[in-house]
């Protein structure tokens, strides 16, 4: 059983006992303990089920590494699931559950998958997509579905909140372990500025774990030296609890900050995501162990032999009474002597290799602890906790030579560098033969902005393993990155670890080598995915020889642990399996994140009500206060509908419209686009611009323009006026304003830059008002102070002066086919004229109206819309624009693209009415069908919907929409496809269904 | 996330503030062009891997659009310009010869 040892633990605070519950149970531990240390403390080695098989799982590792003990922690709004034990700090009232089980972690009915593990091989999704079709829809997905899975999603909104911050500095280190703090230490005293971080609450890595000495004292006293120092410059930031998350191009380093996870706070917010701008970025982020592949390497109870030590020498956790250690390296022999000095047993250590040599494991023969050399393991014993190992020859069969009892397995299998953030952006691995690992390739590092490295590996992430080496490689990184950033200051002095010679390292991939296919396929490489040897073998044996679809295919690697633990080994059995070395099947991508990260630190603040910026008119607030319903346009919110009480979307939208066309309606059209064009060259500007001509528009006047892009599709329409000589006021639609601006700019700037014109978005300047109805002109007069008659201001004209005491300009142009005025004011007024718009109104029937009716009204005076009868491969002429097209013009933008042959096709789409005969509305989306089918057995079109609507004018269905032949089908019967399966037969019309004169916007 | 010193202003702008314009110093072909200009004009991009120009709008800061020259593959940035030119300054070129010295134009 684990348990807490009575003294010792370098870590926890025995003071501060620490309440805690798992899976409902209650539980104890220390301030300082992970949730991990203390639930062994409590003897839960148990920690959750794997992915596939259900199989139980216990903590293997004691870091990031950890791909069993993932629990789900906290409850209601502050509930994450898939949280590392082994990362999670202990706090007082901390709730956790396991999870991937059901009924319960101690009996779990999915573990029958276990005894169904021959069909459930690697590969046995893509197998079972193929053949039978039927059996994955029906059969297995059902199953998988219920039985695979990491911790449900929350079911309730995220409660707690997040920010976001950025920070720039010359160097940045990550990690702050002994080489970390060496780096940051050099740089920071030559001059740079220095960010550190840290993923954990402590400074130091494992050097005081592993009993390092450096400059002649116990690792600690370095480290906290080091950090006094650290904490005294200027220059240098010190983050705890703040890990790396990626390394993006020229420098962008991602990393979050754990504040409040440890101590729940509701004022503060939880995580921190820092943007950090980093001239040099040195990653210190160590190495993690690597496991062995024997049979029952995933038996709660066999774990990393780095986390045992850690467990027994940070929180005095010990995760049994007996343990085996089985290594191929000197490393794990600091297990064995740390287990021996705090007077727990250890009957073996297994060493593959024939010739033990190293200084380590002399240390542990002279402490009396048996060495069993060229030895491996057969077989583990027991099925939910380890009860025993059988022995045999680690270059043998398998034949067990003698069995010894224990409940606990410490295995290593060497180091493997921590090389993600030298990767992520690029920089290339190397595999050292020696030591078997890959490290960075200092020949091929990622690059930045001025082409040099931009990140440098240092200690142990690169590839120097013991704190000896460690340490000056860090202070050279630290120099180095300093110097490149050009600060030559200081040199600060280098410590000095003391040297250990160890032996050499035995490359082992599978124990024992010649091991049965029933033992490989209890090999775990894989834990939380449920991947074994035998998987890897089978994948490469059905021809997966890459390792990047081996990957995908029995999916090593694709757990949340993204293969920390089991990717080097799993390739290094691949590369065996298909009698290749390792560095020619080389490894998988790494990418972003490092560790799994949480929405809600990615998010940060932009959610809810600020998720996005909102843009409101100037009479917004009087909308609200009319009971406006509001639709998004863009990031604008316009009015759809003023309902009434009582009236439903619908009903209130056929008001408005009946209201309009008979008496006078009123709309805030201020979201139109209004781009101010002024210059000498702004008519020769307009006129390359637009398809029509503007330069040759009178002052006073307006003029309806389509705007289109290279290609020739229509990109835009509106209304110019011309204000002065050289000024013009470009209205665009809605949505289209900041583009269009965007658009002038871009050729103004990069094509005619010799043209005298600036422009202006003027949008949010002015509130816009239109007054739209046979007595719109009544109202205007009610208010006074301008003439608005037809002879003083004709339809297309505007005109500007004081209309109720407001400073307005008036443009007699039209959306709706009624006497129409829209009024624009500076924005500050906007309001005030709206209210005093709506008090004029009063005795005239007048009423605001929405978005929905607007469209409704311009429907039915055959007005297109850009983006409903547009869609970025029409062009003008398919909606019968010709005559806003100049044929005189020698060139506009978009004139060379509608020349090409299939835009000047006749047999394009073209813009017609539609009238339905039984009257209904045809669906939205509908195509006009025709006779047979094409290639791929589908029905055969002849043209589409683009605008439809209920007409309350005509009291029936009509719509616009392009089809063969447009405008000379008038008359033919064609059929829509509706949603519910049938067709709607409706008749080929005039797309002017009202109106078509245009006399009543004419008065 | 690249950052790009815009020349107008003098900001190295953090990608966030940048739009991208795509290839630089295209000639445009109008009305007058044969169909096989007016196809390169429109489609047929260079799209390098090595030493490209590229237009930039520092959109989030001074709105004025330049030209950058770059190298695809790793990203190292040779230097930006103003757009209003029909070819890369010299002193760019010269920047690019300097650490890429094999580079002979667009092939």
């Amino acid at each position: 059983m684990s348990a807490r040892l009575p003294v010792g633990g370098r870590l926890i605070d025995r003071n501060f006992p620490q309440r805690f519950t798992f899976n409902g149970r209650h539980m104890l531990g220390y301030s300082g303990d992970t949730l991990a240390s203390a639930l062994l403390a409590n003897d839960q080695m148990l920690m959750g089920r794997s992915f596939k098989y259900h199989r139980p799982r216990g903590v293997v590792g004691s870091g990031a590494e950890e791909p069993n003990a993932l629990l789900t922690i906290g409850t209601g709004p502050s509930t994450e699931p898939n949280q590392r034990a082994t990362q999670t700090e202990l706090f007082d009232g901390l709730t956790s559950r396991s999870q991937n089980h059901w009924p319960s972690l101690e009996f779990d009915i999915g573990i029958l998958n276990n005894y169904a593990a021959r069909l459930l091989p690697a590969g046995f999704y893509y197998k079972t997509f193929i053949h039978p079709r039927a059996a994955w829809k029906h059969v297995f997905e059902p199953i998988i579905r219920q039985s695979a899975g990491l911790g449900p999603a929350p079911q309730q909104r995220d409660g707690d909140v997040y920010e976001q911050a950025y920070a720039f500095c010359d160097v940045l280190v990550v990690g702050g372990g002994i080489a970390g703090l060496q780096a940051a230490l050099s740089a920071a005293t030559a001059g740079a500025t220095v960010i550190l971080l840290e993923q954990s609450p402590h400074w130091g890595g494992r050097a005081p774990v592993d009993g390092d000495v450096i400059d002649g004292n116990p690792a600690i006293d370095w480290i906290n030296a080091t950090v006094t120092a650290l904490l005294a410059m200027p220059n240098a930031t010190l983050r705890l609890r703040t890990g790396a998350v990626g390394v993006y191009d020229h420098g962008y380093i991602l990393a979050a900050e754990r504040l409040n996870d440890h101590a729940p706070s509701p004022d503060q917010p939880r995580q921190r995501l820092w943007r950090i701008r980093a001239g040099r970025t040195i990653t210190a982020a160590g190495a993690i162990e690597r496991g062995l592949s024997f049979a029952g390497n995933d038996i709660p109870g066999v774990m990393l032999a780095s986390a045992l030590r850690d467990y027994v020498v940070n929180y005095a956790v010990s995760a049994g009474d007996r343990t085996v250690i089985v290594t191929n390296n000197d490393d794990a022999y600091l297990t064995a002597i740390a287990l021996h000095r705090a007077g727990l047993s250890v009957p073996a250590v297994i060493d593959a290799r024939v010739d033990v040599t190293g200084d380590l494991p002399q240390q542990a023969g002279a402490l009396g602890i048996r060495i069993l050399a060229g030895r491996g393991v057969a077989k583990v014993k027991g099925s939910r906790r380890v009860t025993g190992v059988e022995v045999c020859l680690a270059a043998g069969e398998g034949t067990v030579l003698e069995t010894i009892e224990c409940d606990c397995i410490a295995m290593s299998g060497g180091h493997s560098p921590v090389v993600h953030l030298y990767s992520h952006c690029g920089g290339k691995v190397m595999w050292d033969e020696a030591a078997s690992m890959f490290r960075p390739d200092t020949a091929r590092p990622p690059t930045g902005a001025d082409g040099a490295a931009m990140v440098l590996a240092a200690g142990a992430s690169n590839g120097y393993l013991t704190a000896a080496e460690a340490l000056p490689d860090a202070a050279a990184a630290g120099a180095k990155a300093a110097a490149e950033m050009g600060h030559k200051g200081q040199t600060a002095k280098t410590a000095k670890a003391d040297a250990r010679n160890d032996g050499a390292i035995l490359p082992i991939w599978i124990m024992p080598q010649a091991a049965s296919i029933t033992a490989r396929a209890k090999m775990w490489l894989d834990y939380q995915s449920d991947v074994k040897v035998s998987d890897v073998q089978l994948a490469a044996r059905e021809g997966y020889e890459s390792v990047e679809h081996t990957k995908r295919y029995t999916t090593l690697g694709m757990a949340t642990d993204q293969g920390k633990l089991s990717n080097i080994n799993g390739l290094a059995v691949l590369s065996q399996a298909l009698h290749k070395d390792i560095p020619s099947v080389g490894t998988t991508t790494f990418r972003p994140p490092y560790t799994p990260v949480t929405f809600g630190t990615l998010a940060g603040e932009a959610r809810g009500d600020i998720f996005q910026p909102l843009r409101r008119t100037p009479m917004h607030h009087l909308h609200e206060g009319q009971s406006a319903y509001f639709e998004p346009v863009g990031l604008w919110r316009r009015p759809y509908c003023f309902p009434r009480l009582g009236e439903n979307h619908g009903q209130a939208v056929i008001r408005e419209v009946k209201n309009t066309r008979t008496n006078v309606g009123l709309l805030d059209a201020s979201t139109l686009g209004k781009i101010i064009v002024k210059g000498p060259d702004a008519g020769k500007f307009l006129d390359m611009l637009y398809t029509g001509v503007m330069s040759s528009l009178p002052i006073g006047k307006c003029r309806y323009g389509l705007m289109c892009n290279e290609q020739g599709f229509l990109s835009d329409d509106g209304v110019v006026a011309r204000l002065s000589e050289d000024t013009f006021l470009c209205h665009t639609t809605s949505g289209g304003a900041d583009r269009i601006h965007a658009w002038m700019e871009d050729w103004l700037q990069c094509e005619w830059w010799d043209w005298r014109v600036y422009t202006a978005n003027v949008t949010e300047q002015y509130a816009q008002i239109a007054v739209v109805g046979p007595k719109a002109r009544d109202v205007l007069q009610a208010l006074g102070g301008m003439d608005v008659s037809k002879d003083a201001l004709p339809f297309m004209g505007w005109s500007e002066g004081t209309l109720g005491g407001f400073p307005v300009r008036i443009y007699r142009i039209s959306f709706s086919g009624e006497l129409s005025y829209e009024i624009a004011v500076p924005a500050g007024h906007g309001a005030a004229l709206w209210a005093a718009l709506a008090q004029a109104g009063e005795g005239h029937g007048m009423m605001p109206y929405g978005t929905e009716a607007l469209h409704v009204l311009r429907a039915e005076k055959g007005f297109i819309m850009i983006g409903d009868e547009t869609d970025g491969t029409v062009i003008p002429q398919d909606l019968n624009l010709g005559w806003a097209i100049s044929k005189k013009k020698p060139d506009y933008l978009g004139k060379r693209g509608q020349m090409r042959t299939y835009l000047a096709s006749d047999t394009r789409w073209k813009l017609a009415g539609f009238e339905t005969l039984d009257g209904s509305v045809v669906p939205d989306g509908a195509y006009i069908i025709a006779d047979g089918v094409n290639a791929n057995g589908q029905r055969n079109t002849q043209g589409r919907v683009t605008s439809t609507y209920f007409s309350p004018t005509l009291g029936r269905g009509i719509a616009m929409g392009l089809i063969a032949g447009g405008l000379t089908r008038l008359g033919d019967v064609v059929e829509f496809n509706t949603i519910a399966g049938g067709t709607v037969k409706a008749r080929v019309i005039d797309p002017v269904f009202y109106d078509k004169e245009g006399a009543k916007q004419d008065v | 996330m690249l950052t790009l010193t815009c020349p107008y202003c003098g900001i190295r702008a953090c990608e966030t503030e940048l739009s991208p314009g795509y290839e630089a110093h295209l000639k445009r072909f109008g009305p007058t062009s044969t169909d096989e200009e007016f196809e390169v004009y429109m489609f047929a991009r260079k799209n390098p891997k090595g030493v490209h120009f590229e237009r930039w709008r520092h959109t989030y800061g001074c709105g004025k659009w330049f030209l950058a020259a770059r190298c695809t593959a790793t990203l190292e940035v040779f230097g930006t310009y103003p757009a209003q030119v029909s070819q890369p300054p010299a002193d760019i070129i010269a920047a690019i010869i300097k650490k890429r010295p094999d580079w002979k134009g667009y092939a």
